[in-house]
C-alpha cells in the first residue's frame, strides 16, 4: 500500500495544526459558526442530532492493521467504543467532542491518516474496487491511479469551494464494476486499447434526490492525461455548475442541462490548453506509484481452486461461508475473504473497538497486515492462504464477522437514519434489523440468491436505495414514518435505477411488503438460478405491483 | 484602507467607485465591469490607473483585449463558499498571461488566502472587522502542496 514520505507526513501534521487553530478561533468567538462550518466540513466534522460526527478518510478503502488498531484506540478513547464503516469506504465516529478533534487528528497523523475532504463541497475520498490487487478479472491494480488522483485533489487550491460535493470512483475489472462507478460525479474505468493502457471517462452520475446514470464522455484517455483531464472536468464544473439551488448543484444536473456532447466539448476545449502542461503524468511518476502497490510476499503455492471448491461443498457453516464470503484470487494458493459486518442485531457497518483490535491481529496473521473497506460496508482480507481458510473461519466466527451472507439479502447497505442524522425523515437501522432477524435463516437467503437490499432514511440516498435490487426509502408522511419500496435498481455495469410501484408503507408493514416481493420472485423465477434482478427485468412491474397492492387502486407515488 | 498585498499589510489608495459616482480626474479607481464597458474611452483618458471589478460569473477570456489597460483586476467573492473566483484567477494568469494585480474582494476569509494565492491572486481586501495581522498567518498554514497551480507544487513529482 502507499506509504507516506516526509512530504505527506508534513502535510497531515500541518493540517492537524491548522484545524487546531480553527477550533481555537471558533471557541474564542473569532469565527462565527457560519464561517466555521465549511472549515469543519472540509475536515469531515458534521454536527448531527446528538453530537459531532467525525468522518475519517480511508483512501480507496485500503487500510493497514496498524491503522485499524489506531481506529480502535480512537473509538475507545474518544468515542463510545465503536466505529461505523461507510459507503465511501471511510469510517466515522458518532460521538467525539469538538475539543478532542485536534488530538484525534494528531493521533491519525501518527499512522498516515487524516480526515481531509471527507465532507464539504470539495473532492471527496476516491473509491475503488475493494478487491483491487486480488481480483482475477482486473486489468491491473487501479490504486496507483487512485493515489495520484488523491494527491492531486488534496487541498487543490481551485476546487475547495465547488458548487457541491464531488465523488470520483475507479474500476479496472471490465464489466464487473464493484465500485458503482456509474453513480459517481466522475467514473474512471481502466481499459486497454491497442496494447496501451488508458481510461474511459464517465461523468454526471449520482444518487441523492435525482438519481442519474453517468454518461461516457471519453472512450479512451491515455493514462498520462488522467490528472489534466480530471482538472478540466472540475474547472468546467466549478465555473458553470449551479449555485442557486443546492438540490441542482451536482455535476449531473449540469451535464443534463448541457447534454453530454456539449459538456464534452467544453471539457475538451479546456483540456486542450493544459494537456501538455506539467499536469501530464510522467512514466516515472506512474511507475513510482505502482511500486507502492506491488504484491505482498506471497508463498509459492500450488493452485487452490480445487481446495476452495471442496471447502464449499455441503451445508456446514464453513461451507456456506466459503461459498458466500470467499472470492477467488489471482495469486495461486490464495483467496480474498469478506468479513461480514451484517450480523443480525448490529447496525450494518458497525465494529467495536475490541473487534477492531482482533481483526487487526487476524489481518497480521492471515493477510499480510492488509485490509480493505467495501462500499457495501464490509471488510476484506485480501490475501489469505486458501489452506488457512478453515482456521480463519473459526476465528472470524468467534468474533461475529463470519455470517455467511455476503451478496445475500441481509448484506444490506443502510444509512444511520433518524437515530443519528438530522437530515433523516425516518429511522433506517431498525428496519434493517427487523429484516435481518425476519430473514435470518441462511438457507432461505441462499435460496433467494444474489440480492442487494439498500435502505435510506431520507431522499439524500446515503443508503443507495435507488440502486438496490430492492430499495427502501424512509419518508415523513404527515409526521409518521413511512417507507417507499422500489425495485430493480443496480449499481453495477448494468446500472439501473429502482422504480417505485405504489404507495408507501408504515413502519409496521414495510418488512411484510419485502416478504411479499420475495415470495412473488420465488414464484416467478424460471429456475433457482435466475437471480431476483433478472426475474424482475424479465417479468416487469405488474406481478409485483399486484402482490403488493392487490385490487387497491394504485396510488400515484408522487402524491403519497 | 489597509489591504494585504504580496503577503504584507499595506495602505491602499485605490478608490472603489459605485456606478453613479463622479469619476475623479486623477487617482487610482476601481469600477464595475458594466461601467468599464459603457465608459471605456472616458476612463482611459484619465491620468490615474484603472481597475475593474469582475463578477465571478464571467468567463475572463472575454476580457482578453481589455487586460492591457487594467492595472488591477478585482474578482468579487459574493460569499466565501462560492469558489468560481478561484478558476477566474488561474485563467487570468495562465491562459491570458495577465501580469497586473489580481485582487480578491467581497467575502474573503483568512483560511482561503493561501488557496487564492496559489490561484494567482496577489492582493486581498478582507471584510471589515477582520484582523489583517492574524490573517497573514493563513499563508503559513501549509508548506507542502501536491499540485502545480500558479505556484508550483512543493512535493516533487517523482520523489
Amino acid at each position: 500500500m502507499y506509504r507516506y514520505d516526509e512530504y505527506d507526513q508534513k502535510l497531515v501534521r500541518e493540517r492537524a495544526a491548522q484545524f487546531r487553530g480553527q477550533v481555537e478561533r471558533r471557541l474564542s468567538g473569532e469565527l462565527t459558526e457560519d464561517e466555521f462550518k465549511p472549515l469543519r466540513l472540509q475536515n469531515g466534522l458534521y454536527l448531527q442530532l446528538h453530537a459531532y460526527m467525525l468522518r475519517i478518510a480511508v483512501p480507496y478503502g485500503t487500510l493497514s492493521s496498524t491503522q485499524l488498531r489506531k481506529l480502535a484506540h480512537i473509538a475507545r478513547t474518544y468515542d463510545r467504543g465503536y466505529g461505523h464503516f461507510t459507503t465511501r469506504q471511510n469510517i466515522q465516529f458518532n460521538w467525539p467532542k469538538l475539543e478532542d478533534i485536534p488530538n484525534i487528528l494528531d493521533e491519525l497523523a501518527d499512522v498516515e491518516m487524516h480526515a481531509i475532504q471527507t465532507s464539504g463541497n470539495c473532492i471527496r475520498n476516491i473509491t475503488t474496487d475493494p478487491f483491487a490487487g486480488t481480483a482475477r478479472d482486473e486489468l491491473e491494480d487501479p490504486r496507483p491511479y487512485c493515489e495520484l488522483a488523491r494527491q492531486w485533489s488534496t487541498f487543490h487550491p481551485e476546487f475547495a469551494f465547488l458548487p457541491r460535493k464531488f465523488k470520483i470512483a475507479f474500476t479496472a475489472s471490465g464489466e464487473n464494476d464493484r465500485a458503482a462507478m456509474k453513480f459517481h460525479d466522475i467514473g474512471v474505468k481502466l481499459v486497454e486499447k491497442n496494447g496501451e493502457r488508458g481510461f474511459e471517462i464517465w461523468v454526471g452520475g449520482g444518487m441523492g434526490r435525482t438519481p442519474v446514470i453517468s454518461k461516457q464522455i471519453r472512450d479512451f484517455l491515455p493514462r498520462e492525461h488522467l490528472i489534466s483531464y480530471l482538472e478540466a472536468v472540475l474547472r468546467v464544473y466549478n465555473r458553470l455548475g449551479r449555485r442557486d439551488n443546492i438540490y441542482k448543484a451536482r455535476i449531473k444536473i449540469l451535464v443534463n442541462e448541457t447534454g453530454p456532447d456539449r459538456f464534452r466539448e467544453m471539457v475538451e476545449a479546456e483540456w486542450e490548453d493544459t494537456r501538455d502542461s506539467s499536469l501530464r503524468l510522467t512514466d516515472a511518476e506512474i511507475e513510482r506509484m505502482r511500486g507502492f502497490f506491488t504484491a505482498p510476499n506471497y508463498e509459492s503455492l500450488p493452485d487452490s481452486d480445487n481446495l476452495l471448491a471442496q471447502l464449499r461443498e455441503g451445508a456446514s457453516a464453513l461451507a456456506r461461508w466459503a461459498r458466500n464470503n470467499v472470492m477467488l484470487h489471482k495469486q495461486a494458493g490464495y483467496s480474498a475473504v469478506t468479513l461480514s459486518l451484517k450480523e443480525p442485531g448490529t447496525p450494518p457497518g458497525d465494529l467495536s473497538d475490541a473487534q477492531m483490535d482482533t481483526v487487526a491481529e487476524l489481518a497480521d496473521r492471515y493477510s499480510f497486515g492488509e485490509l480493505s473497506v467495501t462500499h457495501v460496508q464490509n471488510l476484506v482480507f485480501p490475501h489469505v492462504k486458501t489452506s488457512d481458510l478453515e482456521a480463519l473461519h473459526g476465528e472470524l466466527a468467534a468474533l461475529g464477522v463470519a455470517t455467511p451472507n455476503v451478496g445475500r439479502l441481509n448484506d444490506m447497505i443502510c444509512c444511520p437514519g433518524l437515530d443519528f442524522c438530522n437530515l433523516a425523515n425516518a429511522r433506517s437501522i431498525p428496519v434493517a434489523q427487523e429484516i435481518s432477524e425476519r430473514f435470518e435463516n441462511i438457507d432461505y437467503q441462499d435460496d433467494l440468491g444474489e440480492l442487494a437490499l439498500k435502505i435510506s432514511g431520507c431522499i439524500n440516498a446515503c443508503g443507495h436505495h435507488h440502486v438496490g435490487h430492492i430499495g427502501i426509502l424512509g419518508i415523513d408522511k404527515r409526521g409518521v414514518e413511512h417507507y417507499q419500496l422500489m425495485l430493480g435498481g443496480s449499481a453495477g455495469d448494468d446500472a439501473s435505477i429502482g422504480k417505485i410501484l405504489g404507495r408507501s408503507f408504515p413502519a409496521d408493514e414495510i418488512v411484510g411488503a419485502v416478504e411479499k416481493v420475495l415470495k412473488k420472485y420465488v414464484d416467478l423465477r424460471e429456475s433457482p438460478e435466475e437471480p431476483f434482478l433478472q426475474t424482475y427485468r424479465r417479468v416487469g412491474d405488474d406481478p409485483f405491483r399486484d402482490t403488493l397492492y392487490g385490487d387497491v387502486l394504485y396510488a400515484d407515488h408522487s402524491k403519497t | 484602507m489597509q489591504i494585504i498585498r504580496k503577503r504584507s499589510i499595506v495602505d491602499d489608495g485605490w478608490v472603489h467607485l459605485a456606478d453613479g459616482d463622479v469619476v475623479p480626474a486623477d487617482g487610482d479607481v476601481l469600477v464595475s465591469l458594466d461601467r468599464w464597458h459603457a465608459e471605456r474611452e472616458n476612463l482611459l483618458g484619465r491620468s490615474g490607473r484603472l481597475g475593474v471589478v469582475l463578477p465571478n460569473t464571467i468567463d475572463p477570456r472575454e476580457l482578453a483585449d481589455d487586460l492591457p489597460h487594467l492595472a488591477v483586476v478585482a474578482v468579487h467573492f459574493p460569499i466565501y463558499r462560492d469558489g468560481r473566483g478561484f478558476s477566474i484567477g488561474r485563467l487570468l494568469r495562465e491562459r491570458l498571461r495577465y501580469k497586473g494585480e489580481i485582487r480578491a474582494v467581497g467575502n474573503v476569509l483568512r483560511d482561503q488566502l493561501l488557496f487564492m494565492e496559489r490561484c494567482g491572486f496577489d492582493a486581498y481586501e478582507l471584510q471589515d472587522g477582520k484582523n489583517l495581522e492574524n490573517a497573514l498567518e493563513g499563508f503559513e498554514d501549509f508548506s507542502v502542496t501536491y499540485q502545480d497551480a500558479i505556484t508550483p507544487r512543493s512535493a516533487p513529482r517523482a520523489r
